[in-house]
């Protein structure tokens, strides 16, 4: 046990490295001298100077990913240079909107997706199978901002039951923050249902078909509980972890659903900083979103190695 | 003896050579043929865009801000009096060209990569595949947005980043496909006879590998396709005025509640086009390997 996780958690360490020099690394892709660049559009030269230094630009590349990479360590992720904040504040204030749209994405798509691949896999080849794999092919197949802006169209511009855009804090208003988060959060969880759907479905032909659920079957248990209480308890395991994995689908999809619907998330953090050509906001999106898929990887790992008895040896 | 030697094993010999089953096996799914009449419409449409469009797609018209769809625009006009039909058409050459472009640009990378890496394994393998193991860790599409922030806007640049980004992923699958197969005997025959590395490589196991890779290609078009829209909707492909269906999205968002019809055309072609490569994806799946029904 204490040896899978001390080889799991040094695996990582290569894994960051990498991670990192591919962000610093982002930087060399700017033409020209960065620090003109990440002047902006003013070019003063005082911010040229002030970054040229900041940047260490007159070091060889190695010594400056060194002093980068010091600073990542003590949590100093740059600075904006639109709204002069640190990234890592700005990250942190975003944060849980994103969360909170992300949480009800996936909650919507467990509640699909799950249901959806079971009636699947128990009534293969059927009416059922069938049209639960057109709509996951629908989910797979649709981009979620054309979602998005049909949604509006339907729920807000014609009907008028639901705002098209605008957040509300959840602290202030619940319902109206429930209001604003239903419709991203289903457009964001569309897709991952569809996921979600097709592995539940392959898992669980898989385990249908196992000797131990013959037995149940042999032994006269009805069918619902064969299914829900045998079958299905097992196929959820690795569907479980997909979970995890499926966090960067979430955060990809938050980038484009929060633009729709004008939520003041991670997303359109990482959006008007492209926009305002604020890079260092950019490469602490990127790196403090690769850190948090590697972390909750480790821990998918983990999970599936606690209430997987056969690898704990 | 003739199943382990090299030129058994190579498609396209015989008649009745796996390839050619496979194609009959493609043939009889419905869904797969839908998806490739559908790609077939697209490439046409794309391909013949300058005699299908009734109008310019970039010509701007004051007198027809707006208009619903009627009879001299079949899909209605947008903010500045463009046609949309035509921006359709036109559309569909980037959203192609980013498809296609993108995933030639990850399998030119991530194939030979992952052959090397697996071929020559040890030290060489390690560094590929850790390198790999962090690609994947940044989400694609963040990753795509992040390099195509900082190579600049235009849809060059966006299919370079798209097609960077989707790279480890033809890395990982040829180096798992090119493990397998490396411990076969007919590899073990071909070098037995004094092939050298790079012929045992080239022919005699990647031709072994390429079922799954073509299946990985050509879903992979469909996600590089819906990348390339979200980039332009966000502003980071197509540039304006050329037309492209994300771009033309992002505009829409913004007449929702007075031009409808502005959202619903292109966004219609994106999913058509992208469900079209995701059937014929699943399609030559079951069909190049009958194993994974």
């Amino acid at each position: 046990m204490l040896h899978y996780l001390l080889k799991r958690l040094a695996a990582i360490v290569p894994t960051i490295f990498f991670v990192t020099i591919i962000i610093f690394g982002l930087q060399q892709l700017l033409p020209g001298d960065p620090a003109v660049i990440l002047a902006g559009e003013d070019q003063d030269p005082n911010v040229i100077a002030y970054l040229q230094k900041k940047m260490h630009l007159d070091e060889p590349l190695p010594v400056r990913y060194g002093y980068w990479i010091a600073g990542v360590v003590h949590g100093d992720l740059g600075e904006s240079l639109r709204i002069q904040q640190p990234v890592l504040g700005l990250i942190e204030e975003k944060l849980p909107v994103t969360l909170e749209l992300a949480v009800i994405a996936m909650l919507i798509a467990l509640v699909i997706g799950i249901p959806a691949g079971i009636v699947s896999a128990v009534g293969k080849d059927t009416v059922w199978d069938y049209a639960a794999n057109v709509i996951a092919l629908w989910g797979l197949s649709t981009p979620n901002f054309w979602l998005g802006i049909l949604m509006i169209l339907l729920f807000s511009v014609s009907l008028g039951w639901l705002p098209a855009s605008g957040y509300v804090s959840p602290f202030e208003d619940l319902q109206a923050n429930l209001a604003a988060m239903i419709m991203p959060a289903f457009v964001l969880g569309n897709a991952i249902a569809a996921v979600l759907m097709r592995h539940t479905r392959s898992a669980m032909l898989q385990v249908l078909n196992a000797d131990y659920v013959r037995t149940a079957r042999a032994k006269g248990l009805d069918e619902r509980s064969v299914v829900l209480k045998h079958a299905l308890r097992n196929a959820l395991t690795p569907i479980i972890t997909l979970g995890a994995l499926e966090f960067g689908t979430l955060l990809s999809g938050a980038v484009l659903t929060e633009q729709v619907f004008s939520i003041p998330g991670f997303g359109k953090l990482i959006v008007d900083a492209v926009f305002n050509r604020d890079y260092a906001v950019v490469q602490g999106v990127v790196l403090f979103t690769s850190s948090v898929y590697i972390v909750l990887n480790l821990l998918a790992d983990l999970a599936y190695f606690l209430v997987n008895p056969r690898l704990r040896g | 003896m003739s199943a382990a030697t090299p030129q058994a094993m190579m498609p396209n010999v015989n008649p009745a050579s796996p390839a050619r089953r496979a194609l009959r096996r493609l043939l009889r799914r419905r869904g797969a043929m839908l998806g490739l009449v559908i790609v077939v419409f697209f490439v046409l449409l794309a391909l013949f865009a300058p005699v299908i469009a009734p109008y310019d797609p970039i010509a701007t018209s004051w007198s027809a801000v707006r208009k619903a769809p009627s009879m001299q625009y079949l899909f209605g006009t947008d903010e500045i009096g463009r046609d949309v039909l035509s921006r359709v058409v036109w559309g569909a050459r980037a959203s192609l060209l980013a498809g296609l472009v993108s995933v030639g640009i990850s399998m030119a990378l991530g194939v030979p990569i992952g052959l090397l890496a697996a071929y020559v394994g040890g030290w060489t393998d390690s560094l590929i595949s850790r390198f790999t193991d962090s690609m994947l860790a940044v989400p694609f599409l963040i990753l795509a947005i992040a390099l195509a922030a900082f190579l600049g806007p235009s849809l060059s640049n966006a299919m370079i980043a798209i097609g960077v980004s989707a790279t480890p992923i033809f890395i990982r699958l040829t180096r798992a496909q090119v493990l397998a197969v490396k411990v076969e005997d007919f590899v073990e025959a071909a070098r037995a006879v004094g092939n050298p590395h790079w012929r045992i490589a080239l022919r005699h196991i990647l031709p072994n590998v390429l079922s799954p890779l073509i299946v990985q290609a050509t879903l992979a078009i469909a996600a590089a396709i819906i990348a390339e829209a979200s980039l332009s909707f966000l502003g980071l492909g197509q540039q304006p005025p050329a037309p492209s269906w994300g771009s033309m999205l992002n505009t829409a968002k913004n007449y929702v509640d007075n031009a409808p019809w502005m959202a619903v055309w292109p966004g219609l072609a994106i999913f058509l086009l992208v469900l079209s490569f995701n059937l014929l994806g699943d399609g030559l799946r079951d069909a190049l390997d009958p194993k994974h029904m």
